[in-house]
């Protein structure tokens, strides 16, 4: 290992080295470039509607042609991607940030704490998630919000039961026993010597589970759960192309591509991440 | 300068099992001197690690304290809160583990851990960082500001226990516990690292409370030892005293084992025979009575007392009652 570089560095070169690793990369890289600079790519307003240029197909002017209202289908697909991340970033990190620190808790913690802890982590996991989400939207309605309150709710246990296995493993090593003897205390150990042990498998989860989030605020936004109209949405481009699928597949393409692209890419990323940064594997090679 | 720093004071320590209690520690008494080095010897099993951790009330969950204080500084740590334990460690009382492998958190460098422990200081990061580079140059790491930035499997073995010891040196303690140190290296590297604690001793002027299993080690670098057996004291002394006029027969046969005290080529190295009595269900009478080659009929009967024999020299063994039994 070199030392002149730094260690995110690192990472980013040896993903960028495996193959399918270098294509989630520029997959997540151009998704991320469109969602950030989506209003000065898109050609034409995403919701504007213009009935006379209805349902058309693909054009110079229209490259996705048209929806049933007239709305350019290509701008709606540049600007459903600033939404599925708006959605899935907030939802994973939040949902990483509080897993891990709940874990992290529950294993380093009293016995009591933990069970307690682990208690509530299955109690969640319990309900499945398209009807905890259903149940949520009946209650407050259907929002960019909910769904991204949804999507948290739904995946704290899991990082929260990795972050606990993790800590759990890490607490009796020698190297923590060190710095017990050394007087620090719990938030010392937890936040310094056990954070950046445990964050670099959290963060290979978060980079795989980005593409389920997204997948499912589709999922919602398809069954009429997930952002209200006439947010774009790639779930909602589904939903209104499925219905006229015959009269102009774009719609669907239009919705679907970018959903699969998405998946396959972050997906690609992750494993590719997972294979960097873990030691064990990193070892094997 | 005989002033008192650590006071065993008749500890006694149990575990809880599920075969009933295990007498880990049993009536453990001695002290240690301001700027003393003090070596603690015995097989494996026979308390020392239990010992340490007892002091630095690092106890496993099912350990119970039955009887007796460890005074620091006049101040009893098993009552002491957490609070004033978690402060006493790593300003007051110090430790370098024995396997330099492990003791260093694998993904911080070792100049980001050097910070950490400091962090009672109100030093600004800079001198921090300074102190550090100062510490690891006085423990003899080349380039230490350039060694900072590097992380602990970029360092040796040797190396790495260097680091160990001078993190636990930083904050000047009084008391510096070194659990088998040199056990995990090899001879060589051991030569240096006990020079280099004899130097640091000398300059840092803090009593060292050292184990190891190693003779050699001990009559080097001690000026007293106590030898443990079975979790109790069986002899303690000066290091001259224990060497050359040993008063315990478990002391004579650790002598007589220890493979640099070995004169002639010896086809088969000599041993103490038997194990180490069972902890949870301890025979009456004397602990080595069974692996003993000169026990007594009184050996089986009654506990031989910790008993002074000379200015500083005790031993637990019927033999030196000899004239009293006869």
């Amino acid at each position: 290992m070199e030392k002149s570089r730094s260690e995110l560095g690192q990472i980013i070169v040896g993903v960028a080295r495996d193959p399918l690793g270098l294509m989630g990369l520029i997959i997540v890289g151009v998704i991320v470039f469109c969602a950030i600079f989506a209003y000065w790519i898109v050609p034409y307003d995403p919701i504007a509607m213009d009935i006379k240029s209805r349902l058309q197909g693909p054009s110079a002017a229209h490259l996705l042609g048209t929806d049933q209202l007239g709305r350019d289908t290509f701008s709606r697909v540049i600007a459903g991607g600033q939404v599925a991340l708006k959605v899935a970033l907030p939802a994973v990190f939040g949902a990483m940030a509080i897993g891990l620190t709940l874990g992290m808790i529950a294993g380093y913690g009293p016995k009591w704490l933990d069970n307690l802890l682990m208690l509530f982590f299955d109690t969640i996991r319990s309900f499945p998630t398209v009807m905890f989400a259903l149940a949520v939207v009946a209650l407050i309605g259907p929002s960019l919000q909910t769904v991204v309150f949804v999507v948290m709710a739904t995946s704290i246990p899991t990082y929260g039961r990795v972050a606990r296995t993790q800590t759990l493993t890490l607490r009796n090593s020698e190297f923590i026993l060190a710095e017990r003897s050394m007087g620090a205390s719990m938030t010392r150990i937890l936040g310094v010597h056990m954070l950046p042990n445990i964050i670099g498998v959290l963060a290979v989860l978060a980079a795989m589970d980005i593409p389920t989030v997204i997948a499912l605020e589709a999922g919602l936004s398809f069954l009429g759960l997930g952002v209200k109209p006439p947010t774009p949405s790639w779930g909602a481009l589904l939903k209104d192309g499925y219905s006229l699928i015959r009269q102009t597949p774009w719609l669907v393409v239009g919705g679907g591509l970018p959903i699969i692209l998405a998946t396959l890419g972050f997906t690609f990323l992750g494993e590719s991440l997972r294979d960097v940064v873990d030691p064990k594997l990193r070892k094997q090679r | 300068m005989t002033e008192t720093l650590l006071e065993i004071d008749h500890l006694s320590v149990d575990y809880e099992t599920g075969r009933g209690d295990l007498k880990a520690l049993r009536d453990i008494t001695f002290n240690v001197n301001k700027g003393e080095i003090v070596g603690i010897v015995g097989e494996s099993g026979c308390g020392k690690s239990t010992l340490i951790s007892s002091i630095l009330r690092l106890t496993a969950p099912n350990t119970r304290f039955r009887e007796g204080e460890i005074r620091f500084k006049g101040q009893d740590l098993l009552q002491a809160s957490d609070r004033q334990m978690r402060d006493l460690r790593g300003a007051d009382i110090s430790i370098v583990f024995q396997d330099p492998m492990q003791t260093h958190n694998p993904v911080l460098t070792i100049g980001q851990q050097m910070l950490d422990i400091q962090h009672r200081s109100k030093q600004s990061k800079a001198d921090k960082l300074a102190h550090a580079a100062k510490m690891l140059g006085a423990v003899g790491i080349p380039d230490p500001e350039a060694r900072l930035k590097q992380y602990p499997h970029e360092f040796s073995g040797g190396m790495r226990q260097r680091i160990a010891i001078a993190m636990a040196l930083m904050s000047e303690p009084d008391l510096l516990i070194a659990d088998e140190p040199t056990t995990a290296l090899d001879a060589t590297l051991e030569v240096q690292i006990i020079e280099r604690l004899q130097e640091l001793q000398r300059e840092f002027h803090c009593a060292i409370l050292f184990i190891s299993h190693h003779l050699g080690v001990i009559a080097e670098l001690c000026d007293r030892v106590v030898v443990m057996y079975a979790g109790a004291v069986v002899e303690s002394g000066e290091v001259r005293e224990i060497f050359h006029d040993p008063k315990h027969p478990y002391t004579r046969r650790l002598i007589e084992c220890d493979p640099g005290h070995i004169k002639e080529r010896a086809r088969v190295l000599p041993t103490i025979p038997g194990e180490v009595p069972d902890l949870a269900n301890l025979p009456g009478g004397c602990i080595f009575r069974d692996r003993c080659d000169q026990a007594m009929a009184r050996c089986a009967t009654d506990v031989p007392p910790l008993d002074q024999l000379k200015e500083g020299h005790h031993a637990a063994c019927w033999l030196n009652h000899e004239e009293v039994t006869t």
